[in-house]
């Protein structure tokens, strides 16, 4: 981390302690600085070995949280940041899913499946790593392009462009019918997606995420979401920041959507459209869309509620009789979790702030006043 | 010739589908700044009233689409919109997303996602011959229902006290709070209005497209949604004209694009969405006093 002008902190509040508190060890204080990462990735480490805990089922169940939170990592790295609601993030999900799919797919099954493939992307077969790097580095490059003039936009009419890039890649995808299949379903991909590599796939994108909020680009991209008018007279440049943190994104995004074909191994272009951009929409927000931890928490919140409300629609065996909710209810409840959520916490559980490693020493005499 | 004319019979009429949902989405954009994505629903659950009461007389079944689709925008203002009037646009856009989600989810749970076929207006099957041009009557009956739908909206806004109060609302709200324009009544109204904008939608679409499914609002919302975009949010007759337009130029491209790139014909028109979206932020026709001060 080379940037030490800023500060880890995303609310004014934890900016004036950290100020406050220039007693301590530098080296203590970098390392609390970094403590948001190092508990998020114990958690995630924390949480995976659950998955070995029960059967087959649950290791699924515990590897799609795992997934799910490369997606909403890489949905808050642009929209925890800039402030700006975007749709686009599932789209980026779908081209990193196709591109991974389409270079690391054994060349006899892409024969069958996709007989009118151009014979160069025919005869490619990469590692499955390489096959999500490059899926990261496709949907990156997308959005550097199509991001470059949207970044103007803010509010609803970003909020309707990136509806529309969703829109457009969920049709494209599906019709383009010579290289994705259109609305036949791909199937064969490797399934390597297992609960290890999802949880190592998701530190990955926890790290990226912290190591790039910790950088002066991000600090002055929330200054521009925090006051957009203040940002620009202090000559910060909302468009080329937000650009930073879309392209970041798409590529989070993109690994994202890599993960995801190879944990189903069958490639639906539905699956990439308005059903899952509210999941993950609903567990950032749920969590608190304006801190990594808040992407964390919500993830694994909603996880495991999905989880609780199938357990109770298969059946929870209470005696002679089964408890059991009827299908479809978790859907449900849900969205009226999510409804709830905006209604009487609109800032999410976390409230926008980090976990942080709490201080050991004894409190500034200006803090000891604030708490008599 | 007679080819034009059918396409030009169709492009009305969708134009002015998208025209009404779009007007009953700009509508409520324009007192409380909600971009309503839940507008889907109304029209869905107005057509499923239609399906439930298929068997009864048609002013019975009209009346219970009506009733319902008002019912649940009343309902849905109440509930989850009117908590969060203070929240900012995308929030509130968010939250209308999950209401949407939320009584989709409860459509599919009630009554299962499988299309079912609905034929509310039988009567209108026929096709008329018009100087040798075959024109469906539902055609033309949508593109007049269409008409005096908006004839009366603008004798209902320019005409009564209500509608004088929902045009200041619309230019400065808390201004129009300030000399006395009642908030709740004026947002509530809207909500009916475009609850009876969404029931009117849900009669002609289901009738033109013979079935119903738990997705058919979303369907036309989220075109009639950029629609909004595209004409100016906040500006009602703006948002006429672009449900007007982008109705027209989805049927035009759907009639004169080449075969091979028909199935991308909404990618095309979202594909303008985005180059109007990006010259005029504010839409084509842009509404005054959006712009934030300092």
């Amino acid at each position: 981390m080379s940037h030490r002008s800023a500060t880890p902190a995303s609310t004014p509040q934890a900016d004036l302690k950290g100020l406050s508190a220039s007693t301590a060890p530098v080296w203590r204080e970098e390392l609390r600085r970094l403590s948001p990462l190092f508990i998020l990735l114990g958690a995630i480490l924390l949480i995976a070995p659950l998955g070995m805990m029960g059967d087959i089922v649950l290791e699924r169940r515990v590897t799609l949280a795992l997934v799910n939170l490369v997606a909403v990592v890489g949905l808050y790295i642009f929209m925890g940041n800039s402030g700006i609601l975007t749709f686009s993030a599932v789209g980026f999900m779908a081209i990193g899913a196709y591109v991974s799919a389409l270079t690391t797919l054994n060349p006899m099954l892409k024969q069958t499946f996709l007989p009118n493939l151009p014979d160069w992307l025919n005869a490619l077969q990469i590692s499955p790593l390489a096959g999500t790097l490059a899926a990261g580095c496709v949907a990156a490059a997308v959005a550097a392009v199509v991001g470059w003039p949207l970044m103007r936009l803010s509010g609803i009419a970003a909020a309707i462009a990136t509806l529309s890039l969703l829109i457009i890649a969920y049709i494209g995808l599906g019709n383009w019918t010579s290289v994705t299949g259109g609305q036949t379903s791909l199937m064969g991909l490797n399934t390597w997606v297992k609960l290890w590599p999802a949880a190592i796939w998701a530190c990955v994108a926890v790290t990226i995420a912290f190591v790039y909020q910790e950088t002066r680009w991000a600090l002055a991209l929330r200054a521009t979401r925090e006051d957009e008018v203040a940002a620009r007279a202090s000559a910060l440049l909302p468009v080329p920041l937000r650009l930073i943190a879309f392209v970041i994104s798409a590529f989070v995004s993109g690994m994202a959507g890599a993960l995801y074909g190879h944990f189903l191994g069958t490639l639906r272009v539905e699956t990439f459209y308005l059903d899952s951009t509210f999941l993950f929409l609903t567990m950032l927000v749920v969590g608190g869309q304006r801190s990594l931890t808040g992407a964390v928490v919500g993830t694994f919140a909603i996880s495991l509620l999905a989880e609780l409300l199938r357990l109770l629609e298969v059946g929870i065996p209470m005696g002679p009789v089964a408890l059991s909710a009827p299908a479809g209810l978790g859907d449900v409840v849900l969205a009226g979790v999510m409804l709830a959520i905006l209604v009487f916490r609109p800032q999410g559980i976390t409230g926008g702030r980090e976990v942080i490693w709490p201080r050991r020493h004894a409190p500034t005499p200006k803090q000891k006043e604030e708490t008599q | 010739m007679g080819y034009v004319v059918q396409v030009i019979v169709d492009a009305l009429s969708l134009g002015g589908l998208y025209a009404l949902t779009a007007l009953g989405i700009g509508l409520i954009f324009s007192v409380m700044r909600l971009a309503n994505f839940a507008h889907a629903e109304f029209i869905t659950c107005a057509a499923y009233a239609l399906f439930a009461l298929s068997g009864h007389p048609l002013v019975m079944a009209v009346s219970a689409a009506v009733l319902v689709a008002v019912a649940l925008a009343v309902l849905t203002e109440r509930v989850a919109f009117r908590p969060l009037r203070a929240a900012d646009q995308a929030t509130m856009l968010i939250a209308s997303f999950a209401v949407s989600v939320l009584i989709q989810k409860l459509l599919i749970f009630a009554v299962g996602s499988r299309a079912k076929p609905l034929d509310p207006l039988p009567v209108l099957a026929e096709t008329l011959n018009v100087g040798g041009v075959q024109i469906g009557l539902l055609k033309i009956v949508t593109i007049v229902t269409c008409a005096i739908l908006l004839l009366a909206l603008l004798f209902l806004l320019k005409r009564t006290r209500l509608g004088l109060q929902m045009r200041a609302a619309a230019e400065d709200f808390t201004m129009s709070r300030l000399v006395g324009v009642r908030a709740d009544v004026v947002i509530a109204v809207a909500f009916v209005v475009s609850g009876v904008l969404a029931a009117a939608v849900a009669i002609l679409y289901a009738a033109q497209t013979g079935f119903v499914q738990p997705r058919l609002g979303v369907q036309i919302v989220i075109i009639a949604f950029v629609a909004t975009v595209i004409g100016g949010l906040g500006n009602l007759w703006g948002v006429v004209a672009g449900g007007l337009l982008v109705g027209m130029a989805s049927s035009f491209l759907q009639a004169f694009l080449p075969a091979d790139l028909r199935p991308f014909r909404e990618a095309i028109l979202f594909l303008a969405v985005i180059l109007v979206v990006l010259f005029r932020p504010n839409g084509l026709f842009p509404a005054r006093g959006l712009k934030e001060r300092v």
